[in-house]
């Protein structure tokens, strides 16, 4: 199997606090890692530091074996890794649609065939489409600010999809999301995975979800990875039970 | 819905296309006057309402791009050049130091933003005054000609009026057509929200850096047509007063709507002459005016208009309200 993402031993201190101290892991093509830990165990951190938001202290990042470490979010996203983060994040004045083209556009062409060219960079259909997959159709005319939280969250999740990335990073798409919707996302989620074979990590505090999606798990704390395996036996594991539920 | 906004604002459109065609046929060249600084006026208000308005990068130098353009014309027309290579100039010169002026911006942001545009623009001011050998310093430059075209002279107040008000006419048309393009919706990702338009692979630097430059070169090419609009210029107007009030222009006719500087512009240029029987009692009046509209519609008059003319679809799916902090 080919490993997409290399971590290796990356560590970011803010001032003497190491939020993330030496992490190292694999992604494997088409898989579905997941990443839970307590608060503060540097889940949010380790992400900021390998789509380059945030510099790390020091390791490297790999993107199928080229170095990555320290790149601008804007070049790791037109190489194929795109994210969606812990607060939902879209454009409350653009529209489901236009949303969605935008997170696309810069993927393709110069800068001046984006200023002279087709408004919509030629990306209406594939527009539709993700519309379509996430269910949004009567929406997509729409401002996003109109959309209830859940819709917004399937569009955030949608956005991070529209440009056929090999990776993507979800920082807890369950986060704040009723039943009903979760079982739609979810279910999207495995649908992409199966049927485009896109990567996944998921960062998620809904151990069902999480458990349910995920076909291995990392489980951090303090910054470091306490234990890693399929998800009965991370559930398991003592180091985990006592990292959760304190000593 | 579409359709009619899009029936509505044509029908508008046309109107104020015949009103400006028409009005100088029945204005005292004092009124031609005064309408031909609306249309200069305007076009610098378009530059920072891309900068600003769009982009949501804060800029309080748009009079030093007006300064930098008008000196540009003024210095090398009374040297002989023909206007529209200096117009050309112009805008390229102020697009240039407008580019290096948003470096800050890729640093500091808001009020802080605010602060190093307002330095910029008295720093600027200062040149004007100071470096008399190129500016003329408070003596300014005095008997800037009126353009000539292919042998037709916009010498008249009102030819003069319908030379700025083609110029306006493309460059509105080409400022749509940016705003309508990706680039304008890279721009709204940028005001919205930079960090997840950055994770969405918009280079966030390069689309800052061009609000900047594009905003001041528009500032400068309106420059280049209020020095022959004066026929003389001399730093005074191009002090920190200019920026605000287009700054203002921007806010009051509605910050981020294609129209909105058309209307504030209205505003700052028209109304004062209209208001002249008030005498002091005018600035009174605006004041009060702008504190009102700040308050209850801060998207200016232009969105005053979209709410009164489009009122929000009841029917439509309610936002609920956002769960702040919501999975932190």
């Amino acid at each position: 199997m080919n490993t997409v993402l290399e971590v290796r031993d990356l560590k970011k201190a803010f001032g003497g606090i190491h939020a993330v101290d030496g992490v190292s892991f694999d992604v494997n093509e088409g898989e579905i890692l997941g990443i839970i830990g307590p608060n503060g165990s540097g889940k949010s951190t380790l992400f900021n530091c390998i789509l380059g938001q945030l510099r790390p202290t020091s390791g490297e990042v790999s993107l199928d074996g080229r170095p990555v470490t320290g790149m601008r979010p804007c070049d790791l996203n037109r190489l194929g890794v795109s994210r969606t983060f812990q607060l939902l994040q879209v454009f409350p004045e653009l529209t489901v649609r236009e949303n969605l083209i935008l997170a696309a556009q810069e993927h393709k062409g110069s800068m001046l065939s984006r200023l002279f060219g087709a408004r919509d960079a030629g990306l209406t259909g594939d527009a539709n489409r993700m519309i379509e997959f996430f269910r949004l159709g009567h929406l997509a005319e729409n401002k996003a600010s109109g959309l209830s939280y859940g819709q917004q969250k399937l569009l955030d999740a949608a956005m991070a999809f529209m440009a056929g990335p090999r990776l993507v990073l979800l920082d807890e798409p369950a986060g704040g999301v009723n039943l009903t919707m979760l079982a739609n996302l979810r279910e999207r989620l495995e649908a992409i995975n199966r049927e485009e074979g896109a990567t996944f990590v998921v960062i998620e505090h809904n151990m069902e979800f999480v458990m349910a999606l995920c076909s291995r798990i990392l489980v951090l704390a303090e910054g470091r990875i306490i234990a890693q395996g399929d998800p009965a036996q991370v559930r398991r594991d003592p180091k985990v039970i006592e990292a959760y539920l304190g000593h | 819905m579409m359709r009619r906004r899009a029936a509505i604002y044509g029908v508008a459109a046309a109107a104020c296309a015949i009103f400006l065609v028409a009005a100088p046929f029945a204005l005292k060249p004092y009124g031609i006057f005064i309408l031909t600084t609306w249309a200069v006026m305007t076009i610098a208000a378009i530059g920072l309402n891309l900068t600003l308005g769009y982009a949501g990068q804060v800029s309080m130098a748009q009079a030093a791009f007006v300064g930098i353009g008008a000196y540009t014309t003024a210095l090398l027309t009374t040297h002989g050049w023909p206007f529209w290579p200096t117009f050309a100039l112009a805008g390229v010169a102020c697009f240039a130091v407008g580019w290096v002026l948003g470096y800050p911006a890729l640093r500091v942001q808001h009020h802080y933003l605010a602060f190093v545009t307002l330095a910029f623009n008295t720093l600027v001011f200062l040149i004007f005054r100071n470096e008399e050998w190129l500016t003329g310093g408070n003596y300014g430059i005095s008997n800037i000609p009126r353009p000539s075209v292919f042998g037709w002279e916009a010498d008249r107040p009102r030819d003069f009026y319908f030379f700025c008000l083609a110029h306006l006419a493309v460059i509105s048309f080409a400022t749509w057509w940016l705003i309508r393009s990706p680039w304008g919706r890279a721009f709204v990702a940028l005001r919205e929200n930079p960090m997840r338009a950055l994770s969405l692979g918009v280079d966030t630097r390069r689309y800052t850096l061009m609000a900047f430059a594009i905003g001041a070169g528009l500032g400068g090419l309106a420059g280049s047509l209020y020095a022959p609009l004066v026929q003389f210029v001399d730093p005074v107007p191009f002090a920190l007063a200019l920026s605000l009030n287009l700054l203002l222009m921007v806010v009051v006719g509605g910050s981020g709507y294609f129209f909105g500087p058309f209307l504030g512009a209205i505003v700052a240029v028209l109304l004062p002459e209209w208001m002249r029987f008030a005498e002091g009692y005018y600035l009174i009046g605006y004041a009060v005016l702008v504190i009102v509209l700040m308050v209850f519609c801060p998207s200016g008059l232009f969105g005053l208009a979209e709410r009164l003319l489009f009122p929000p679809d009841k029917n439509a799916p309610a936002a609920q309200p956002k769960a702040q902090g919501e999975g932190a």
